[in-house]
């Protein structure tokens, strides 16, 4: 696709975004919300996984740092502006520490050791209820007010959220298009080839988790006004699990992936509510059949259908240049 | 007399009761293409990934220009100026050959925060075109690597190793499966670039051709000991050599 091409693509979606929640009432809109925020947590893990290849089955742990975090300071009387950045940073150092693992087991190993990560932090959440409220969460957060801006209404807060998801998009779109994008892909396909190169793997890896993380805070401090109530069974690992969901389905390693699988994950079930009683049934199957016939994602049907349609062309030009050298 | 570009001092290894490599010394100037040849299990890769660091010798030390290298890094080993490439296709399949060889170059260029907040080429874009053109690849430019033909992914692992301008580059069986056409192609460019750069080179090779005409001096290793060291006429009439190779 053209990088003009792509200008108007992203234009025409975001038109989409803007007028997609008019005329709806606060449900859809909440639903609405829900993607956005899913889409910012999906979009911190396909950098992690996606872009660098590192496993992790425990973003959601991170959106619960981030939701818990700005919910006790906002509670305490710190406005959302202050109490989010707060917990980003919070999410930034666990996440670092996260990646520690990373440096010495890879695959499944690390798969199974941020699952562990995940369920400490929700046995933290639970049982520790002095700070977290335990089972029964907190409740009550505040929604920013902007003074000529409030989000007390559920339309004002998507748009909150849109604003808020367009900068974390533009933020990632520079990190992806950066040299240290470039660095998250070689880590991916090739470590060993990558650090005989100068690149230093063991930074990138514990960025790579550090920065999917602040992603997942980011999402998780969007979570706590959106909801006003937060409690340890919304960031348990099924919740990790939905995430990776999300990315795979989108397609990792994609920059609109997370949109996409994000669409997928919390708004087809919802779309597919008048089936009544089979309606997770059908999206189980749906989801099924995305994987077997598209692998690499919703948005790789595109790239499929245009090599089918057009074939590239022949790189295999070694004969001919080397009889050009000889 | 100047410092040797790489000097291997008594490298020994041992795996369990096999002595891989069994005390080989030898030193590398600038300018110079060394072969090291040898038949199969004489040591040539463990030697390679003792002087890159990826094993622990048992014994021995490696310099490069004067400095201990023992320990280090492979990314700080390749930030002191050593390229390399490796026997297996090593490029990165998903990336254009334009990103492979920015790739190649980006971390010796400012820092860690200049490459997150300046361009996404590392300002690296007309240096990484004149080197892909250098290896006759233009026209693959904007092709995924991994779309590419093995010899052409060769030449992209070979275009790695130089775009950081290191002073010693380390070439694990550059010739290993490539076609009679590309291979002329590789040898070409790695000579004009040794001659353009005054780059090192240490090859391990098993084309006795290839390393016969492309190399300045050879090494030849058997049981993991030098057992002759000369130039390519000099090794190709000894009998050492030859009773090795054949099993004499």
């Amino acid at each position: 696709m053209g990088s003009r091409m792509r200008v108007l693509s992203v234009l025409v979606l975001l038109a989409l975004a803007l007028v997609a929640p008019l005329g709806h009432g606060n449900y859809i809109v909440y639903v609405l919300t829900s993607w956005l925020i899913f889409a910012i947590a999906a979009m911190g893990l396909n950098l992690t996984l996606g872009y660098a290849g590192q496993i992790s089955l425990a973003q959601a742990s991170f959106m619960a740092i981030g939701a818990y975090a700005t919910a006790l300071l906002t509670l305490a009387g710190w406005h959302w502006v202050l109490a989010m950045p707060l917990g980003l940073v919070l999410c930034f150092i666990v996440g670092l520490l996260l990646g520690y693992p990373a440096l010495r087991v890879k695959g499944h190993f690390l798969a199974f050791v941020t699952l562990a990560f995940n369920t400490l932090v929700f046995l933290v959440l639970r049982n520790e209820d002095w700070l977290t409220g335990g089972s029964y969460g907190l409740v009550g957060m505040p929604r920013p007010d902007f003074g000529l801006f409030q989000t007390m209404k559920q339309l004002h807060f998507y748009y909150f959220t849109l604003g808020i998801t367009v900068l974390a998009a533009l933020v990632m779109w520079g990190i992806v298009r950066s040299p240290w994008g470039r660095a998250f892909k070689a880590l991916r396909e090739n470590p060993i080839r990558a650090e005989s190169l100068g690149v230093d793997t063991r930074r990138i890896t514990l960025l790579a988790f550090a920065i999917g993380s602040v992603y997942g805070g980011l999402a998780g401090s969007l979570i706590t006004p959106l909801v006003q109530f937060i409690e340890p069974g919304s960031f348990n690992l099924a919740h990790s699990l939905r995430i990776l969901l999300m990315v795979v389905v989108g397609g990792a390693g994609y920059f609109f992936g997370p949109f996409i699988g994000a669409g997928v994950v919390i708004l087809l079930p919802e779309m597919l509510r008048f089936t009544e009683g089979y309606y997770l049934i059908i999206y189980s199957a749906l989801v099924i059949v995305m994987l077997i016939f598209v692998p690499s994602g919703l948005i790789g049907i595109g790239a499929r259908l245009r090599d089918r349609l057009r074939p590239r062309r022949e790189v295999r030009a070694d004969m001919h240049e080397g009889a050009r050298l000889q | 007399m100047s410092t040797p570009v790489l000097s291997v001092r008594g490298i020994e290894k041992r795996f369990g009761g096999i002595q891989a490599v069994g005390g080989v010394s030898f030193d590398v100037d600038k300018g110079e293409i060394l072969g090291l040849i040898g038949p199969n299990g004489s040591g040539k890769s463990t030697l390679f990934n003792c002087i890159l660091g990826q094993l622990k010798p048992d014994g021995g030390a490696v310099t490069v220009k004067g400095r201990d290298v023992s320990g280090m890094r492979a990314s700080e080993l390749n930030r002191l100026g050593v390229g390399r490439t490796f026997q297996q296709l090593s490029v990165f399949p998903k990336m254009t050959v334009l990103d492979n060889i920015i790739l190649a170059g980006q971390e010796h260029h400012g820092t860690m925060l200049s490459r997150l907040f300046g361009p996404g080429d590392a300002g690296l874009t007309e240096e990484a075109e004149k080197m892909i053109a250098f290896f006759r690849l233009g026209h693959l430019r904007d092709t995924l690597a991994g779309s590419l033909s093995y010899g052409q992914q060769k030449l992209v692992d070979a275009a790695m190793a130089f775009m950081a301008g290191p002073d010693l580059v380390l070439l694990d069986e550059p010739a290993g499966g490539v076609n009679l056409t590309m291979l002329a192609n590789l040898k070409d460019r790695l000579t004009a670039y040794n001659a353009e750069h005054g780059t090192t080179f240490v090859v391990i090779e098993h084309n006795m051709e290839f390393v016969m005409s492309l190399c300045t001096r050879i090494i030849v290793l058997a049981e993991g000991r030098v057992i002759a060291e000369g130039r390519p006429e000099e090794i190709r009439a000894n009998q050492t050599v030859i009773d090795a190779y054949l099993g004499g």
